[in-house]
């Protein structure tokens, strides 16, 4: 029986790897995702076998509301909000991981009322159910702060307090000790709780320092999170499928971060610390007199009509104006007429890992124009238009050039190499990172202000005209 | 420190290389399905969660069990669910 469970888990591991495996391409993507579905229902089953389950009225229960509210979630979502969903699923993960190794602490303790610890536990076990519940409860509300950010509920902008930095080491510093004096004496389950609502502000103060364009390095850090919590469940529990599972899922997003973090050339560090893009302030920024010419969508239009080759940069404006239909409506208009159209994607446009492919999927883009930084960028000197829509930050020539700027030294996608340039902004105001930039005053750029949806939708009609 | 705990500190390690080499291959185009896809799998604490919810006591443990139920439900149902329609929108062809 029990080496049978076993080998149904085994199972289950191999098909989440095969379903991993298969997110390489996007033909067998979608079959992937359907395998990991199928090892994820097998365990399912398998444990409800499971002779320790003696009472299924609340398992079903939970079930039945989980899924509701899952199946809901999962079908209202707007792919422009996926990030803060994501970052919901993974908060619900983490704090399903502390929750269990509580529940395993009370079982393990002899006592349902602790008033005496009569159990025997393993350090090992303390151990990790001390790592579950700090990282699950860390995860889960710093996820929903992300969370919260994402979808304007909390401003995006870092927030920022004295000794933020030193209040965090001594509450993380504290969580240690308190976790030494538990695992030495286990019967003192009030030190738990302590650790857990540490937990809780430490997820809180350590996620409003960073600003909403440095999300995708966060939301990809609570998903490793989610995954190590589960891991450390797993250790809890002696179950290697929790192992398994939690520990593909710590480094998916710890690759993620790594890949992030490189994109724009800052160490994890710098990103959860140093609150980048709370130093602007836009009076300042708005007595500097500079001048650019402002063209209209007639002008724009007259441009892409005699335009052979053609390549767009999505930002995270896009999102934020809903704009990748008639976007993607504008490329077929120009493939019509024989362009070439393409988009070129940077690895930190939007508000999460791959935000932008998504979208422009959504709109029906199909995926062989959806092109990556390092696949593109020697095109730009022989495109004759590259059309910025929603993104500042990303083609920022400054990052080449001017070292004393907080983007200097992050790799750029090379728009200012085409032969013309036109950029769709609201405003002249500066991107994230608070680097005026440069690009918008050069010579061969022509700016159209405007939400970008109404502006692509005016080009969309001159053009059809 | 028992035997148990040394294998599972090798599946856990192993498992870690393995992440590294299946993940790396994943190209950038499909980050976002591969962070709720993942996000589904981790949702695999589930199990834990049925055994603590179904312990037959009414009790503390029985209540977080059952909360954590909810919680991983909705992160596996939700998750899975939402990588599907995102991954079904992924075309090659130009729709006419």
């Amino acid at each position: 029986m029990n080496a049978l469970v076993s080998l149904l888990y085994l199972l289950a591991s191999v098909l989440f790897v095969v379903g991993l495996k298969k997110l390489s391409s996007p033909k067998t993507a979608r079959q992937g995702n359907g395998l990991a579905a199928l090892g994820m229902l097998i365990a399912i089953v398998v444990t409800l076998t499971d002779q320790k389950i003696l009472d299924f009225t609340y398992i079903i229960a939970g079930l039945v509301l989980g899924s509701g509210v899952g199946v809901w979630l999962a079908l209202r979502v707007q792919m422009t909000a996926m990030p803060q969903m994501v970052g919901v699923l993974n908060g619900f993960g983490g704090g399903a991981s502390a929750l269990v190794a509580f529940a395993e602490y009370l079982r393990l303790s002899g006592d349902k009322d602790l008033t005496v610890w009569t159990g025997q536990a393993s350090i090992d076990v303390l151990v990790t159910i001390v790592l579950s519940i700090l990282i699950g409860t860390v995860t889960i509300v710093g996820s929903m702060i992300a969370s919260a950010k994402l979808h304007g509920i909390m401003r995006g902008a870092p927030i920022l307090y004295a000794f933020q930095k030193q209040s965090n080491a001594v509450m993380a510093l504290a969580v240690i000790v308190l976790g030494v004096f538990f695992v030495l004496d286990p019967s003192l389950w009030y030190l738990l709780i302590i650790i857990a609502g540490l937990a809780m502000v430490l997820g809180v103060t350590s996620v409003i320092p960073i600003g909403g364009a440095d999300m995708p390095v966060v939301i990809s850090l609570m998903n490793s999170y989610s995954g190590l919590a589960g891991a450390m469940t797993g250790f809890v529990l002696s179950n290697d499928v929790l192992v398994i599972s939690g520990t593909l899922v710590g480094t998916s997003g710890l690759i993620l971060t790594k890949i992030m973090c490189k994109a724009m050339n800052r160490s994890l560090a710098n990103v959860l610390f140093a609150g980048v893009g709370a130093d602007y302030d836009p009076t300042v920024q708005a007595t500097e007199q500079r001048t650019v010419i402002r063209y209209t969508p007639q002008d724009i239009a007259t441009i892409l009509e005699s335009a052979q080759s053609v390549i767009i940069i999505p930002g995270y404006g896009l999102a934020v104006a809903q704009a990748q239909h008639v976007l993607q409506e504008l490329v077929n208009v120009l493939t019509q007429r024989g362009m070439q159209v393409r988009y070129a994607i940077h690895p930190v446009a939007g508000r999460m890992p791959g935000h932008m492919n998504v979208l422009l999927a959504e709109a029906n883009a199909p995926y062989d124009i959806l092109l990556e930084m390092d696949q593109i960028n020697d095109d730009f000197q022989n495109t004759d238009v590259a059309l910025v829509i929603g993104a500042n930050d990303v083609v920022n020539p400054a990052a080449r050039t001017k070292k004393s700027s907080p983007l200097y030294g992050m790799p750029i996608l090379n728009v200012d190499y085409a032969r013309t340039v036109i950029v769709c902004k609201r405003s002249l105001n500066p991107g994230f990172a608070g680097e005026d930039n440069e690009l918008f005053y050069n010579e061969k750029t022509m700016m159209v202000f405007g939400d970008a949806k109404d502006t692509v939708t005016k080009l969309v009609q001159q053009l059809k005209a | 420190m028992t035997e148990l705990l040394i294998v599972s500190i090798t599946i856990f390690v192993l498992a870690a290389f393995l992440g590294v080499e299946v993940i790396s291959k994943v190209p950038p185009l499909l980050h976002t399905p591969l962070m709720s896809g993942s996000n589904a799998i981790s949702g695999i604490t589930l199990v834990g969660s049925l055994i603590a919810a179904g312990e037959g006591h009414a009790g503390l443990s029985v209540i977080l069990g059952t909360i954590a139920v909810v919680l991983a439900t909705i992160n596996v149902v939700g998750g899975f669910l939402v990588t599907d329609r995102m991954l079904k929108m992924f075309r090659k062809e130009r729709p006419k």
